[in-house]
């Protein structure tokens, strides 16, 4: 590109939108390289310089009991978070694309508000309505919030999808004398296969890292992955923090990493076609 | 063949129950029952009527054409009969059974689309076998037969191949294979050809035809395109705005427009509005509106000063020949040189433009030469004020 450049003026604009670009990188990676770099670090405190490489952090993860009740609790809500999620998204969208009927663009709308909605804003109105009733805090209200606020994603993500899955597809099936719910599970449901794992994802992901909203809807005594970070952030900044991290890390971009490979090789149909 | 006149339909509604008739396909065959029939069908979308009046007989291994612009409710009986579409009143019957309350997977009916619709994620073998899966056909007999269907369609041994490896023409086959392997009551074809292109679309409209003769399927046809519509049905219903113009044999339809907009539709013939000024015997004698005076064929007498239409396909206009009855003299606006003949647009006066396509012998005539346009007085078809063919 620079040979499209040769004068002056030109050059110095690539060369700016270079550092520009290597700035831009630098801060959006470099906390995330902190972290993953001093969680091996031998030193008793959490930050530079470095004094050696040491796995001593992740052994005392492992025996940190608190620790792993929160990784448990967290995996347990995100797992049943993107499981109901899911199966309700897929529904939501196969009525609000296939079907015609009174007040859907209201519905289309009011599904994705809470994404609309700032999550503390959410978080209070939950706890309100909560206690308006007079009922506790419970792990039930905490998995329904991280379903309302999955939702809206999950909606977005598989009507996309099925706009794209034209019609006839499911009409052969049927002239063809598949009754209604064959032809779902033979047709529609593979070619929506790309979108119900991006939502699986998708979701899970949004659960397992929610921090704002579940400090207000968790029980008493219990701790997500983020608010058991930000409680033992409040007592030091223990090297033991950095190695959590990276672990959130590991998992928040390697479950999506892995999703995106499985439906690359999934992509020998083309359910646009 | 056929008695010309015991088919052709006045478009009123009051009149298009006498559809119901029997095509000449069931006259062939008369012990069986009509293949599919439709009795008196209204088709609303809220308020908007799609279809009003709908009776049609459709006779057992016969191809019928539903052929008409878009939005006149070809498409909708189609799907009417598939059970896509939910009719509003009347009733349709496959094979004389009343389908009104069977759902569309028990109706045993053949869907062709415009997109072809081939599971994209199934290899051409399950594309075509998944109907006999769902008519509980075994296995063996299953291979055996998606195997005939496809040496039927010409694509014998691309079982393993996917809907993405095979061009628009191999799928609209595949689709075809689909639709016939399961031998269905009637075939419904929603205007396959239309997104293959020009070469490939002639092609197709050979097969499906030959394939529909060998096979002896019911086949009812959707398209837009004339040309289809001429070459491959044994009847044609020709419908505009929701009502049933005409149905009659290709040759009925196109020498015998029932109407003003079969006439323009089908071919685009000349319509020349005047009046009656003598009847002789047979012949009517019409002065134009552009000034001229022609001599037309009438089926019966008419009064003299009623309005009529002639109506003139542009094949049946000749240009410069002598001695014929009726001579338009005029100058050439357009030619469009077409190989074997030549369509040329003659200005004859009083802004009256008229078509006309001709075989020619070498050059064709240029732009602005004088000519006389010719055309015998048996070769056209008269109109009366309401736009009806005078029989």
């Amino acid at each position: 590109m620079r040979a499209d450049h040769p004068d002056r003026e030109g050059k110095w604009a690539w060369r700016l939108t270079g550092v520009v670009t290597v700035c831009v990188y630098v801060f959006m990676f470099a906390p995330i390289l902190a972290t993953v770099v001093l969680s091996f670090n031998a030193s008793m405190f959490g930050g530079f310089p470095l004094t050696g490489f040491s796995l001593r952090w992740y052994e005392k993860l492992l025996t940190n009991e608190p620790v792993l009740d929160a990784f448990r609790t967290s995996m347990w809500i995100a797992l049943v978070t993107a499981t109901v999620t899911t199966l309700l998204g897929i529904m939501a969208a196969l009525a609000l694309v296939r079907f015609e009927f009174r007040g859907k663009q209201a519905i289309n709308t009011l599904v994705i508000l809470p994404a609309l909605v700032p999550e503390t804003i959410l978080g209070v109105g939950l706890l309100v309505m909560i206690k308006a009733v007079d009922q506790p805090r419970s792990m039930t209200l905490l998995v329904l919030g991280h379903i309302l606020l999955t939702l809206p994603y999950v909606v977005l993500i598989v009507q996309a999808r099925m706009v794209g899955i034209k019609r006839s597809y499911e009409e052969a099936a049927l002239s063809l004398g598949a009754p209604r719910v064959s032809t779902f599970r033979e047709i529609t449901l593979p070619l929506l296969i790309p979108a119900v794992l991006a939502s699986v994802l998708l979701a899970f992901t949004i659960s397992f890292d929610n921090t704002s909203a579940s400090l207000f809807w968790r029980p008493a005594g219990v701790e997500t992955m983020p608010t058991q970070i930000l409680s033992m952030l409040k007592i030091s900044i223990s090297p033991e923090v950095n190695a959590l991290g990276t672990v959130m890390i590991l998992l928040t971009v390697g479950i999506p990493l892995a999703g995106g490979l499985i439906l690359q090789s999934l992509t020998w149909f083309k359910a646009g076609k | 063949m056929h008695d010309d006149d015991s088919h052709d339909q006045r478009p009123r509604p009051a009149s298009a129950g006498a559809a119901g008739d029997p095509l000449a396909q069931g006259e062939r065959q008369p012990t069986g029952k009509p293949a599919v029939e439709f009795r008196d069908i209204d088709i609303f979308y809220g308020k908007f009527a799609a279809v009003r009046d709908f009776s049609l007989a459709i006779g057992k291994g016969s191809f019928v054409t539903l052929l008409g612009p878009s939005g006149c409710g070809k498409t909708t009986i189609l799907r009417s009969i598939a059970g896509l579409v939910d009719i509003s009143s009347g009733q349709i019957s496959i094979g004389g059974k009343r389908v009104d309350d069977i759902p569309i997977y028990k109706r045993n009916i053949g869907l062709v689309f415009q997109n072809y619709a081939l599971f994209p994620h199934k290899n051409v073998f399950d594309n075509v076998a998944f109907g006999l899966k769902y008519r509980n056909v075994p296995k063996p007999e299953i291979v055996r037969r998606v195997k005939k269907a496809l040496d039927m369609v010409r694509l014998p041994g691309s079982e393993t191949k996917l809907p993405s490896q095979l061009s628009g023409g191999q799928q609209q086959r595949i689709a075809l294979a689909r639709a016939i392997v399961f031998e269905p009551e009637v075939l419904l074809l929603d205007e396959p050809l239309s997104a293959l292109d020009a070469n490939m679309r002639e092609d197709m409209r050979v097969e499906i035809k030959k394939i529909q003769r060998e096979t002896g399927i019911t086949a009812i046809f959707v398209t837009h395109d004339q040309e289809e519509a001429l070459s491959m049905s044994d009847y044609i219903v020709v419908m505009n705005a929701g009502l049933i113009e005409q149905i009659g044999s290709p040759a009925q339809v196109y020498d015998q427009p029932a109407t003003a907009f079969v006439a323009n539709f089908l071919a685009k013939a000349n319509m020349l509005p005047g009046s009656v000024t003598l009847m002789d015997g047979k012949i009517a004698t019409i002065a134009l509106a552009s000034g001229h005076v022609v001599k037309a064929a009438a089926p019966k007498a008419l009064a003299t000063g009623s309005a009529v239409t002639v109506v003139v396909r542009p094949q049946k206009l000749t240009v410069g020949t002598v001695g014929a009855a009726n001579r338009l003299a005029g100058r050439i606006v357009s030619t469009s040189y077409l190989g074997g003949n030549a369509v040329y647009e003659i200005d004859i006066g009083a802004g009256t433009l008229v078509r006309a396509n001709t075989l020619i012998d070498g050059q064709p005539l240029r732009e602005g030469e004088i000519v006389d346009v010719c055309f015998d007085p048996l070769g056209c078809v008269l109109l009366d004020a309401q736009g009806l063919r005078i029989a």
